[in-house]
């Protein structure tokens, strides 16, 4: 941002090319996710090339009569079947995870905060182990972990509500319901069956895309794009939740309503990510920390540049996730392991710039 | 004193206000006082004598015990300490002035923007539009603020002691910006104050907080008198009249004294360090 401050501004000429740059930036963002996505599917120890793979997506989103296809029973399958959803699930949970994180960090106005914050992580990831416990097929973990997402999430507004409704009562609150979900997680893996169950849990657990099939696809993009529009058009509020209480309240904003259904709306996007693809850490902690450095603190800018940004990097770690070695590596662990020390580095870099410690 | 609460032309008007944060530990009570739309209305009151309370009551911010209160219009508040969580630029500050003209599920069109920047423009403050908010002063703070209130174009702006962070010539600025916005916009302004001068420069009316059912309001001229200041602050008070571009002007100014007592605080040291001191 120093070439925008010593240039400094000159009215709306100013304003216009900090508006083009700023949509160029979020333009190249996203043909940059378009990119990696295409280059995804040809990745993997079946290698297949960019011109089959286009022709593979085109005849997907224009299907008709192809008398001498130019790709092998094999290509279509491991394309349309295997690699297609799985990058899109992997690209939309990363999307989901940098915009959820960037909204929660926006709403509590702590850059340390994340999707676990409230809750929600945790309860969604005890509705899907016990829903797993109790031999619920696909579905049925889907919806355990969306419901247990969304009990968290109440049991934190109840509390929250009844002890005030300050930020610090807020955190504490979610900070008590996910050691709760956490213990509860780890009541379930003791009483599951060592032989069956409990693998099922702990991998379910650690996070993968290895499953990802088009029911997963439908799971996650639903709530992903009802969620994402409607926080996409209340951006520019949550600026206005960065101010303290009183101040945005006589600005005119309802801010314990606003900041309940966003916290729902960022609910249904994890509960579902997590319900997909289990519990993938730190993308929605460092990917706004990035935003905000290149794109500024303004939210209208900010969340879709995390959302691309999520997603790149998510995608791009799940592509290391099943190529790197012989065995896959989960996502969640891989996450964690780059997330930590960027994070750490972001901190000391950071702490006078793009968020306020005070 | 009888004001009449249900003055038609009243922007504010609250009468018995009362209010215990500890049930019967009165901050105030039986207040009374009726704005005028486009009147300066200035809440002048020792350090914690609830100024910040009843201010907050005028906002909605707190529920009074008792009393009623009424407010006519939009009101927009500048408050006195202002942090930000998030590294925004002056311009997308002043743009949060216009939440309610935004719709919760739209975003600010050019119309916004523009009246955001003509805020900035009004208080002579254009350049800071791309400063970060975080990197300014606090009293360049304040001024930036005092435009978010301006581009909110409410009726009632409230002001929790607006010249506290300022310079002396941003002080006058800031005085005339509030005269202005009264007599040409015909905003009605209400202020918090410690300085009894600003106040005389200024406002239409002047609520002394004396004590916890004890107030004085009325025209500021006949409120801020030397002799109830002097006692309500214990601090000596002195008229200045003077002559300034052949107009004759008064104000109240405190006499401060950096001793109360000079030959008791010499007293406790030696005799001979006093000698030497004062000699």
């Amino acid at each position: 941002m120093s070439d925008v401050l010593s240039t400094q501004s000159r009215g709306s000429l100013h304003a216009r090319f900090l508006l083009s740059r700023t949509s160029s930036g979020l333009l190249l963002l996203a043909l940059m996710l378009a990119g990696l996505c295409i280059a995804s599917l040809g990745l993997g120890r079946y290698a297949i090339s960019v011109q089959t793979i286009i022709r593979i997506i085109g005849a997907l989103v224009w299907p008709g009569e192809q008398l001498q296809p130019a790709w092998t029973a094999n290509e279509w399958v491991v394309v349309a079947h295997f690699r297609l959803p799985r990058v899109i699930v992997a690209a939309i949970s990363g999307m989901g995870l940098g915009l959820s994180g960037a909204v929660l960090q926006g709403l509590f106005r702590n850059p340390l905060v994340g999707p676990n914050i409230v809750g929600v992580s945790q309860g969604a990831a005890f509705g899907g182990v016990l829903s797993i416990l109790l031999g619920a097929g696909a579905l049925g973990i889907v919806s355990g972990a969306v419901l247990g997402g969304l009990f968290a999430l109440t049991i934190c507004f109840i509390l929250a509500s009844a002890s005030g409704s300050g930020i610090l009562t807020l955190v504490l609150t979610g900070l008590v319901v996910s050691a709760f979900f956490g213990a509860a997680v780890g009541v379930v893996q003791y009483l599951a069956d060592p032989e069956n169950q409990l693998p099922n849990i702990v991998y379910w657990l650690l996070g993968s895309f290895a499953s990802a099939d088009w029911s997963a696809v439908l799971t996650i993009m639903a709530p992903f794009i009802v969620a994402t529009t409607m926080l996409l058009m209340m951006s520019w509020r949550l600026n206005l939740l960065a101010l303290d209480d009183l101040d945005a309240s006589m600005l005119g904003v309802n801010v314990k309503r606003l900041r309940w259904l966003i916290i729902f709306l960022v609910t249904l996007i994890v509960a579902s990510q997590v319900a997909v693809s289990g519990g993938i850490a730190w993308v929605g902690l460092i990917i706004p920390h990035f935003a905000r450095m290149i794109f500024g603190a303004d939210h209208r800018t900010l969340l879709p540049a995390s959302a691309l940004l999520g997603g790149i990097y998510v995608v791009a770690m799940d592509d290391i996730a099943r190529t790197a070695s012989s065995q896959e590596i989960p996502i969640g662990l891989l996450t964690a392991l780059v997330g930590t020390p960027i994070f750490a580095w972001l901190i000391h870099k950071n702490r006078n710039r793009g968020w306020r410690s005070e | 004193m009888d004001i009449s609460s249900s003055n038609p032309e009243a922007a504010v008007s609250f009468s018995n206000l009362g209010h215990a944060y500890v049930p019967d530990t009165w901050i105030f009570r039986r207040y009374h006082a009726s704005v005028r739309k486009g009147e300066i209305f200035a809440i002048l009151g020792p350090n914690g004598r609830g100024k910040t309370t009843l201010l907050k009551i005028l906002l909605g911010a707190i529920q009074p015990c008792e009393g009623t209160l009424q407010i006519d219009g939009d009101v927009a508040f500048v408050p006195q300490l202002f942090q930000v969580s998030f590294d925004f630029s002056c311009l997308d500050m002043v743009l949060m002035g216009r939440a309610r003209k935004v719709g919760l599920f739209t975003k600010p069109k050019a119309s916004d923007l523009n009246a955001a920047s003509a805020a900035l423009e009004r208080l002579g403050i254009a350049h800071f539009a791309e400063l970060p908010f975080h990197q300014l002063s606090g009293g360049q703070r304040q001024l930036v603020i005092f435009a978010r209130a301006i581009a909110a174009e409410a009726d009632i702006l409230v002001l929790d002691e607006p010249t506290s962070a300022l310079d002396l010539q941003n002080q006058q600025q800031v005085l005339r910006w509030i005269y202005a916005l009264s007599r040409q916009d015909g905003l009605t302004v209400l202020m918090t104050t410690h300085h009894p001068h600003h106040a005389l420069a200024v406002a239409d009316q002047a609520l002394l907080m004396l004590g916890c059912d004890r107030f004085d309001i009325g025209p500021a001229k006949h409120v801020l008198t030397k002799e109830a200041l002097s006692a309500l602050y214990n601090v000596t008070m002195a008229r200045a009249r003077f002559q300034h571009r052949d107009r004759s002007m008064e104000t109240l100014v405190p006499v401060f004294e950096a001793c109360p007592d000079r030959t008791q605080l010499l007293e406790t040291r030696g005799v001979s360090e006093v000698n030497s001191t004062i000699m």
